[in-house]
């Protein structure tokens, strides 16, 4: 039997699954309550839609990285991690953007979050952030959890389906919010592929691996190959998929 | 047998995600290792500054970042230090089976339990897939 918890922050639709010994009780909404309040004190650092967060004020220079809390430095690493994996493809700043580490924070946030839960004994769970998601399982008896990747070409359709017992499920596209991923490089989206879903151990990676491999557009199936202890789907313009 | 071969998938998997881990962190780590770094007040013109945030512990281990602001801008952002990659991710692991591409689904007979997808946003989330398996389990 499973329980569902969904609330919105940052945006985003944050959908929980949790079965096992603690789904609907006491503890279980305690945790799904510390997710949440996880997940909002996050949007208040980071958001680059709020003024006052410090992330903004560190992208207008009002602030040092020393004056933010401990996690901006974290993030902005991750980030510096993450351009230089991509050959810079992949960038949380860029010329008339300014500072924006969106593309790290949302599965990093998630994943962070996600420590609420592994605190729930004898409880599985699968957490999604907008898309991007984190399943535990313990029980060795128990199914995987079904997680479904969203047709890119017909966003009510499902292309696949990745059977996850633990580990991290991230997809980037352009849909549902039109375009939003460049070539850091060149300023230009993708036009060869129409998303990516990227499965492994870390959310913060899926996430970050998933816009990476998007930015790369034709080069997307063969980089992502090139990532150990990476597994995948990229699906094409064409309408043809790739597994790797 | 069907579990013993599941255990095996998941114990591949985790062989290669150590390997694969410090394989990603060496190249960057061994770039910065030569970089030299810019003390506080020290470098860059009047309104050019590089300012060294605090030793971060993350689940990759320490982490400390060099931000340069220019102009009142963000300009660079440099990591001095690394995480070297062996210390918490002997705690990280997944286990998952093989994709299965299949033609077009709809969500009621894949029996899915979460969707990814590119970004839903809360807008466009009560019209989403996942809007509608939240919905029925709710």
């Amino acid at each position: 039997m499973t329980t569902r918890y969904v609330e919105h922050v940052m945006g985003l639709p944050i959908s929980l699954a949790l079965r096992g010994a603690h789904t609907a009780d006491g503890r279980a909404r305690a945790a799904w309550a510390e997710v949440v309040e996880s997940l909002r004190r996050v949007d208040r650092v980071f958001s680059t839609y709020r003024p006052d967060s410090f992330v903004s004020r560190l992208g207008r220079g009002e602030v040092d990285v020393a004056d933010c809390p401990a996690e901006v430095a974290e993030v902005l690493a991750l980030g510096e991690l993450a351009e230089r994996r991509s050959d810079g493809a992949f960038r949380v700043r860029r010329d008339g953007v300014g500072l924006d580490p969106s593309g790290v924070v949302k599965g990093w946030a998630a994943e962070r979050a996600a420590v609420h839960l592994e605190a729930l004994q004898d409880t599985d769970f699968c957490l999604s952030a907008g898309g991007d998601l984190l399943c535990r399982t313990l029980d060795p008896d128990a199914d995987p959890w079904r997680i479904g990747i969203e047709d890119p070409h017909d966003p009510t359709r499902l292309v696949a389906v990745v059977p996850v017992f633990t580990g991290a499920v991230a997809t980037s596209g352009a849909a549902h919010r039109g375009q939003h991923v460049v070539d850091a490089r060149t300023g230009r989206p993708p036009t060869a592929v129409a998303s990516v879903t990227v499965v492994t151990a870390s959310l913060t990676w899926a996430d970050i691996d998933a816009t990476t491999a998007y930015a790369l557009d034709r080069d997307a199936a063969s980089w992502l190959s090139g990532q150990p202890g990476r597994r995948g789907l990229v699906v094409w313009s064409d309408a043809t998929t790739t597994r790797v | 047998m069907k579990r013993i071969v599941m255990w095996l998938l998941g114990t591949i998997t985790v062989v290669v995600l150590l390997f694969g881990y410090r394989t990603s962190l060496a190249g960057p780590m061994a770039a910065t290792a030569v970089r030299s770094p810019t003390t506080p007040g020290t470098g860059g013109t009047a309104d050019s500054r590089t300012v060294t945030g605090p030793s971060v512990d993350t689940r990759w281990g320490p982490v400390r970042v060099e931000v340069t602001i220019s102009g009142g801008k963000v300009t660079a952002v440099t990591v001095p230090v690394y995480p070297d990659g062996n210390r918490k991710d002997q705690e990280i692991n997944a286990r998952a089976l093989p994709i299965l591409v299949q033609e077009a689904l709809d969500a009621q007979s894949a029996d899915v339990d979460m969707v990814s997808g590119a970004t839903v946003t809360s807008e466009g989330y009560v019209e989403s897939l996942q809007g509608a398996l939240d919905e029925a389990g709710l």
